[in-house]
């Protein structure tokens, strides 16, 4: 009997001091954290996606707690969640949610482009990139193993023949396929996006004609004819000013390669 | 108090090497198939748990040489080291917030989980058990901690290489982790007799 009564008594006594020790502690360490922080973090969709620039949604959530950043930023909450945060940081939604999306500068699918190998090694874009550039003749374009696809929160890309599409409607424009894609064939562009040329082929135009049915050869011709002056050709590929481009969509219709595509 | 540098490598080396406790002895296999799927957060994992376990060993090993064993408290053991362990996580939990809190942020999740991490309690059990001093306590904490930081960060690689393959569909995931678990642990194996015979 006694015995149990002595583990009783020493047991708790090793308790209550633990308890003690966590409570002192607690509070003599008691670190200020902000209340919004938290209300801020369910409001976010919580993807960690890093559109904003932060590492996660904790960290945009920080930084809008503070009042250091726009409440814009969050591109996969969309319009929904930018209203949330302005209302609970009480700031006025006036300068709108910015949002963008993906786009996949690339034509050259199964029918149009030239392969120069039949690759049969791991079937990502990552490893198919390291040898000779991928199976297509074209090292510019879309690779087709969908690295990007895999990686994509919202499930807005999909392969067809080889070649990425992007779903606009469901792209949240949150970038994250733009690390992750060995070429650099995707860019992110602030909605609305009208027009947009689907090659990234650098090359003299002859070698591009050899290569693909779908590529800037640069001929110059949508340069004349954008009325708004917004296409420019450099190093041979053309190249859309989405500041000055209104959206008219004549180079979509007079592109000799229809590498240039309206939305 | 006379040291026997002899003995304190061996006890290292052991508790590093041939009782490694993840991949020979099996404990605290969770942490170490849940958070070794990139380097950084199984190297802070390891680092956490080294540091818990040697806290432990210093707390635990007076507790139990001048309190337990006088007043004959022996099989209270396994509830007041849980409780002990339970209370320095914490501790550890809210200074690290106070005063590094980069490195609590890193470590946040994987904090709590050590409370109830087997390899912890294990090792101030096998303390105990193996009628250690405290230096060698501390010594055989700091190689379990290092020990279970070697296997995570091997482990890590391991993992790396077979995220990047392409297993059958079947092997795909969990099972392909476990099987690679299986046979580091068998590699470590090889280590059998090699401490015994290193110092001869």
């Amino acid at each position: 009997m006694e015995i149990i009564i002595t583990a009783i008594i020493v047991t708790g006594v090793i308790g209550l001091i633990s308890a003690a020790m966590i409570t002192i502690a607690t509070k003599l360490m008691f670190v200020k954290v902000d209340p919004r922080v938290e209300k801020l973090m369910s409001i976010l969709p919580g993807a960690n996606c890093g559109a904003c620039g932060f590492s996660g949604c904790e960290g945009y959530a920080n930084a809008l707690a503070k009042g250091e950043v726009a409440a814009n930023l969050c591109p996969p909450g969309g319009n929904d969640t930018y209203e949330k945060i302005n209302e609970l940081l009480g700031l006025d939604a006036g300068e709108g949610l910015v949002s963008k999306t993906a786009i996949i500068h690339c034509m050259g699918d199964t029918d149009t482009m030239k392969s120069k190998m039949i690759y049969n090694g791991i079937s990502t874009c990552f490893a198919a990139k390291q040898l000779y550039g991928g199976q297509g003749s074209c090292s510019f374009g879309c690779l087709g193993f969908g690295d990007c696809v895999k990686i994509c929160p919202s499930h807005a890309i999909c392969i067809t023949k080889d070649i990425a599409h992007v779903d606009i409607r469901r792209c949240s424009g949150c970038e994250v396929c733009l690390k992750v894609c060995p070429t650099g064939v995707i860019s992110v562009e602030k909605m609305p996006v009208h027009v947009a040329i689907l090659c990234r082929n650098t090359e003299k135009g002859a070698i591009v004609k050899d290569k693909c049915g779908r590529g800037c050869i640069s001929c110059m011709k949508c340069v004349r004819e954008c009325h708004a002056g917004a296409i420019a050709v450099n190093e041979s590929l053309a190249v859309i000013d989405y500041t000055k481009c209104d959206g008219c969509g004549h180079c979509a219709e007079i592109c000799i390669k229809k590498c240039i595509v309206a939305y | 108090m006379e040291f026997d540098f002899k003995s304190l490598v061996i006890i290292m080396m052991s508790a590093v090497l041939v009782n490694n406790y993840v991949l020979r002895q099996f404990l605290g296999v969770c942490p170490f198939l849940g958070v070794s799927k990139d380097l950084k957060s199984s190297a802070g994992m390891g680092l956490s748990v080294l540091f818990v376990m040697i806290m432990a060993a210093a707390a635990t090993w007076p507790i139990q040489v001048y309190l337990l064993t006088p007043n004959g408290l022996g099989f209270m053991q396994t509830v007041v080291f849980i409780l002990i362990i339970a209370t320095l996580v914490q501790l550890v939990e809210v200074v690290l917030r106070k005063f590094l809190p980069a490195i609590f942020a890193s470590l946040g999740i994987y904090l709590p989980l050590m409370t109830t991490n087997c390899a912890v309690f294990a090792v101030t059990i096998s303390n105990i058990n193996n009628e250690y001093t405290f230096i060698e306590a501390l010594v055989s904490a700091v190689g379990a901690g290092l020990g279970f930081l070697l296997a995570m960060v091997i482990f890590t690689g391991v993992r790396e290489q077979t995220a990047a393959a392409d297993p059958p569909e079947a092997f795909k995931g969990i099972p392909i982790t476990l099987i690679s678990a299986a046979i580091l642990s068998l590699a470590f194996f090889a280590f059998e007799g090699v401490i015994e015979n290193l110092f001869k």
